[in-house]
């Protein structure tokens, strides 16, 4: 196998894992920009979106169906928990929030362990050839589905910013929120529907995901701390940061496990990380001026 | 109204107190920790449902000697520092005569010390060698090692003319132990390592060890993990195309194993204690009484077949048992009882304790086994 | 130290010395032990959020630098245990120094996730450089400390060791709060703009509250280490141990040295205590965390002050920012100081 194939390789392999990272990021950054919170708890709307899909296509409901069904209800947990568990935290310390998330991130954590098991649970792949051979290297078939799927999202996400209502408001209220309030945006909806569409972005990357990795319910966690960081290289706040971020973090970790060691393949994250925070915190698309004084 | 409640309640209660018969002899107390919960709960969780279901079976059938047996099982969710306090807690509150588990190597070590100290025998189901060697006089374990599960290795590569293997494992305690006894007894036996790959208990895709191992072109690709990994592995092997014979280790001895890798698993080859093939042992191979005996009571009990995991759970509790009934309530006769085990045969094989041997098994507790049509079959 | 302070250390120095007497079993004596090793890390960690309101998710690397140093030191070098803790706890510190420079300039959230990504590389590197840490396997045989002879080797002896270096070094961080350069930092909380225009060197204050708070973690990270004489990269050494060590603090209540002790012994005492729920014990301490914050804003020591009748006198305890100055919305307009 030459270099060329096995780069290739590698670069499949990181398209892949960064779609999924940069839906997380996506989610990420919705709810930043609508609240300025940092969702801890991210991951576990992967967690469960995956394994809620599980759950359905056991019952003998047919694939297509699991995705939309769990795209569905998964941000309703989602709502649920910004307005049972965030709301009532309106003008605390910065802290607050991130512990909270945090809590929540182990409560779903617990229950998912209570409600599937500890064990890892298989989900059939959706429909198409299992592998594609391109130049030599071997693409799986779910791999264009994620890309795929990956890509509609964003388009749509993009649709509903630019075209919607309700999207622009949430734009409106991102960019000023005083402003947003003036002419009658309600920005405690405004955060309970980013939460809601975050979850959905995070079930989503939980369904497409879940045949190549099995779902299992820590499997939330290394998932939306990776996402997180791809978030931060592309600039917190950012929605094309966040996916080039997504997709740019799984290419160079791949290469990384390939060339240099799989076994500190996560720490590339991590790495990865701090450099940007510490020589250009406002990641690649972020605004110049953040954090620090 | 209310009063008539009470009165009703209190009867009921002396009714109930009445109908219980009062216990002549006093309980034997024997602690047992598992990770049941956390990530070790796929060890731990089969282990408690063994060692509940042979304290009723125990206990139906008269107990140690008469004492009916006491059975204190805490969970350690996996965690060192709350295995210790477990642990302790069993061995001052409790006052157990002997300890069975934890299910990880980690947990087991962790408290090494604290049984040490406080003279508590102690028979621990996690499988490394470290536990047993060098010998530590309370410390005794009951999964058979992963030096004999490699030395079942080379005799099958020997038999096939295999001398170049690729080797890749989890970067956990047990595939890093696995790796070792790899890198000590293969080049002996001459088998040469060609390629060496790591992956972590949390990665989801392996073809990026894999297309170096492809590089490496082995004639035989050795993975040594447990759940979930290895099955990842044997999928991103399939749909490489690579078709070099892949072999595994007794980590993937369970049913789970099966389900994670699907098509992708059959063709496996792997050592594993017999409990996966007991229909192949001869009837009255006393092994099988055993196994069958285990299999039979585990499936009536819980609607499931058990796993080799609640079989070391099962070999631990019985041998502590069998040295509770030959030395009674003490502890350190029970700790020499212990040593002085002979020809116990557990789900595991035969068992023969010494001083010097804390573990008892040899290579032929494990047999070779291959996957087809999603089953187990024994190999000759 | 004013006679108050000094009267409640040396009572609660009594109820520690006599707590043995009454708690008889090795067993509870280890939890004891526990929880005291816990509240140092709480303790340095509140120094850094509660005063210098900056915040940490990654301080169980440094707790894990305490421990390995020692660990490494005295298997592999056969160095004496306590010059081994201290170089341990230098070398925590110098670690801090070093990666405090870049992080605290930054702020809020980034802070936060800098130090997590730190905590996550020192747990990826402690499993993986197994030639050094003993990578899964772990490092045993760690000795006891002794002193001429005298030997820890006892839950009894080490609790007495480990309460101890607990209370002196709540005593230690109540004087260090009380002086100049406490009130600098307590200043710095409120807003870094309007300390350093008193002339309060922020950069270099915050960098050294950092150092000292991985200090702390380190120490008791030695101890642990000696105490149980065998450690390997779990639970304790990741990320699920800073989350732990953030909610000690948070629980306890941000900026109030006893809350550290509070927040210790509630969380250690939780997890043994949530133990007999089996599966149930992550689901209930997720959903007692987020409970405990939302309605104990304050933290427990916060709620217990205001229970209590008496008025506690100003400047002591809660070192409580004015509310109306900080929001959980996003990034504070441009040139306000961070809140951490």
């Amino acid at each position: 196998m030459g270099l060329w194939e096995i780069s290739l390789q590698f670069f499949f392999a990181g398209l892949t894992v960064g779609s999924i990272y940069a839906l997380v990021a996506l989610g990420f950054t919705i709810i930043f920009n609508a609240s300025g919170i940092v969702n801890f708890a991210q991951g576990e709307f992967v967690m469960l979106g995956a394994l809620l899909a599980v759950s359905l296509a056991t019952a003998g409901v047919p694939l297509a169906l699991c995705l939309v069904l769990s795209v569905i209800v998964v941000p309703l947990i989602g709502c649920l928990l910004e307005r049972l568990f965030i709301r009532p935290l309106a003008g605390r310390p910065v802290l607050t929030p991130i512990i909270v998330t945090i809590g929540a991130s182990i409560f779903m954590h617990g229950v998912a362990a209570l409600l599937w098991g500890k064990d890892a649970l298989p989900l059939a792949p959706l429909p198409g050839p299992p592998t594609i051979v391109v130049g030599g290297a071997v693409l799986q078939g779910q791999s264009l589905w994620i890309l795929g799927c990956g890509l509609l999202a964003m388009v749509a996400l993009r649709l509903f910013f630019t075209r919607t209502q309700t999207g622009r408001a949430m734009r409106a209220n991102a960019v000023n929120r005083q402003g947003a309030l003036l002419v009658g945006i309600n920005p405690g909806r405004i955060v309970m529907l980013s939460f809601g569409l975050s979850a959905g972005l995070g079930a989503l990357a939980g369904v497409l995901v879940a045949p190549i990795i099995t779902a299992s319910y820590g499997m939330g966690t290394m998932l939306g701390l990776k996402g997180f960081a791809a978030a931060i290289l592309g600039g917190l706040g950012s929605s094309p940061g966040a996916i080039v971020g997504g997709l740019l973090l799984g290419v160079l970790e791949s290469f990384a496990a390939g060339f240099i060691s799989s076994g500190y393949k996560d720490a590339v994250a991590f790495v990865i990380l701090l450099l940007v925070l510490f020589l250009r915190p406002a990641g690649l698309f972020g605004a110049r001026k953040t954090g620090g004084l | 109204m209310t009063g008539r409640l009470l009165l009703a309640g209190a009867a009921a209660v002396l009714l109930a107190l009445a109908l219980v018969p009062a216990q002549a002899a006093t309980p034997y107390v024997v602690g047992a920790v598992f990770d049941i919960s956390g990530p070790a709960s796929p060890l731990g969780t089969p282990e408690r449902d063994t060692a509940l279901m042979i304290e009723d079976m125990v206990n139906r059938a008269g107990g140690i000697n008469g004492h009916p047996l006491k059975l204190v099982i805490y969970d350690n969710a996996s965690e060192e520092t709350k295995c210790v306090m477990a642990v302790k807690r069993l061995i001052e509150r409790d006052k157990v005569l002997a300890i069975v588990g934890p299910s990880q190597t980690g947990t087991t070590l962790a408290v090494v010390d604290t049984v040490t100290r406080a003279k508590v025998p102690l028979v621990s189901c996690a499988a490394a060698i470290p536990i047993v060697d060098p010998v530590k006089p309370w410390v005794f374990k009951t999964p058979q090692s992963d030096n004999y599960a490699v030395a079942k290795l080379i005799d099958y590569f020997k038999t096939c003319g295999i001398k170049r293997i690729a080797f890749v494992n989890v970067s956990n305690a047990f595939g890093k132990s696995g790796l070792e006894q790899a890198q000590k007894l293969f080049p002996k036996a001459g088998i040469q390592i060609v390629a060496k790959e790591e992956f972590a208990p949390t990665d989801t895709d392996m073809t990026t060890q894999l297309t170096r191992i492809r590089m490496a072109n082995p004639q035989a690709v050795v993975c040594w993990g447990t759940n979930p990994g290895p099955a990842m592995l044997a999928k991103n092997m399939r749909q490489l195309g690579m078709k070099q014979p892949l072999f595994m280790s007794h980590g993937v001895a369970n049913r789970k194993f099966i389900e994670l890798a699907g098509p992708a698993a059959n063709g496996i080859i792997f050592p594993a204690g017999r409990l996966l093939v007991m229909e192949s042992l001869s009837k009255t191979d006393p092994r099988y009484a055993v196994l069958a005996k285990y299999d039979q009571a585990f499936r009536a009990r819980y609607n499931r077949a058990p796993d080799t995991f609640g079989g070391h759970a099962w070999d631990a509790l019985f041998m502590v048992i069998e040295a509770i009934k030959k030395a009674g309530p003490d502890r350190a006769k029970i700790r020499t009882a212990l040593e002085q085990t002979k020809n116990f045969v557990g789900t595991a094989g035969f068992f023969n304790m010494s001083a010097k041997d804390h573990n008892g098994l040899t290579k032929d507790s494990f047999v070779m086994v291959k996957i087809s049509k999603g089953d187990w079959t024994l190999l000759r | 130290m004013g006679a108050r302070r000094l009267l409640s250390y040396l009572a609660a120095g009594a109820a520690a010395a006599l707590m043995p007497l009454v708690l008889r079993s090795p067993y509870h004596q280890s939890v004891l032990t526990f929880i005291a090793i816990n509240a140092i890390v709480a303790l340095g960690l509140n120094l850094l959020m509660g005063y210098a309101g900056q915040i940490s998710l990654g301080h169980a690397a440094f707790h894990a630098l305490g421990a390995y140093g020692s660990g490494i030191l005295t298997t592999m070098l056969g160095m004496d245990p306590w010059l081994a803790m201290a170089c341990s706890i230098a070398g925590a510190c110098l670690v801090a120094l070093v990666i405090g420079v870049p992080t605290l300039k930054l702020s809020g959230h980034y802070l936060a996730i800098a130090t997590l990504g730190f905590g996550m590389i020192i747990s990826i590197v402690l499993e993986q450089w197994a030639a050094l840490t003993g990578g899964t396997s772990g490092l045993r045989d760690i000795p006891k400390l002794q002193i001429a002879g005298f030997a820890f080797n006892t839950d009894l002896r080490f609790y007495y060791l480990a309460w101890g270096c607990c209370l002196v070094l709540m005593a230690l961080s109540a004087n260090v709060m009380d002086s100049r350069k406490g009130r600098a930092l307590r200043a710095i909380h409120l807003s870094e703009v309007a300390a350093s225009t008193c002339g309060v060197d922020v950069a270099r204050l915050k960098l050294q509250v950092f150092v000292l708070s991985a200090g702390y973690a380190a120490l008791a990270g030695s101890l642990y280490a000696h105490y149980v004489n065998f450690i390997s990269p779990e639970r304790r050494f990741g990320f699920p141990f800073s989350i732990e060590a953030v909610v000690m603090v948070v629980l306890g209540g941000l900026g109030n040295i006893w809350g550290s002790l509070l927040g210790s012994g509630t969380i250690t005492a939780l997890g043994e205590f949530l133990r007999r729920f089996g599966d149930y014990d992550v689901a209930a301490f997720g959903l007692i965390l987020m409970l405990a914050i939302i309605f104990l804003p304050q933290g427990m020591s916060g709620a217990l002050a205001r229970l209590s009748l008496r008025r506690k006198p100003k400047g002591e305890g809660v070192a409580a920012p004015a509310k109306a100055h900080v929001r959980a919305g996003k990034g504070a307009p441009p040139g306000e100081g961070s809140h951490g």
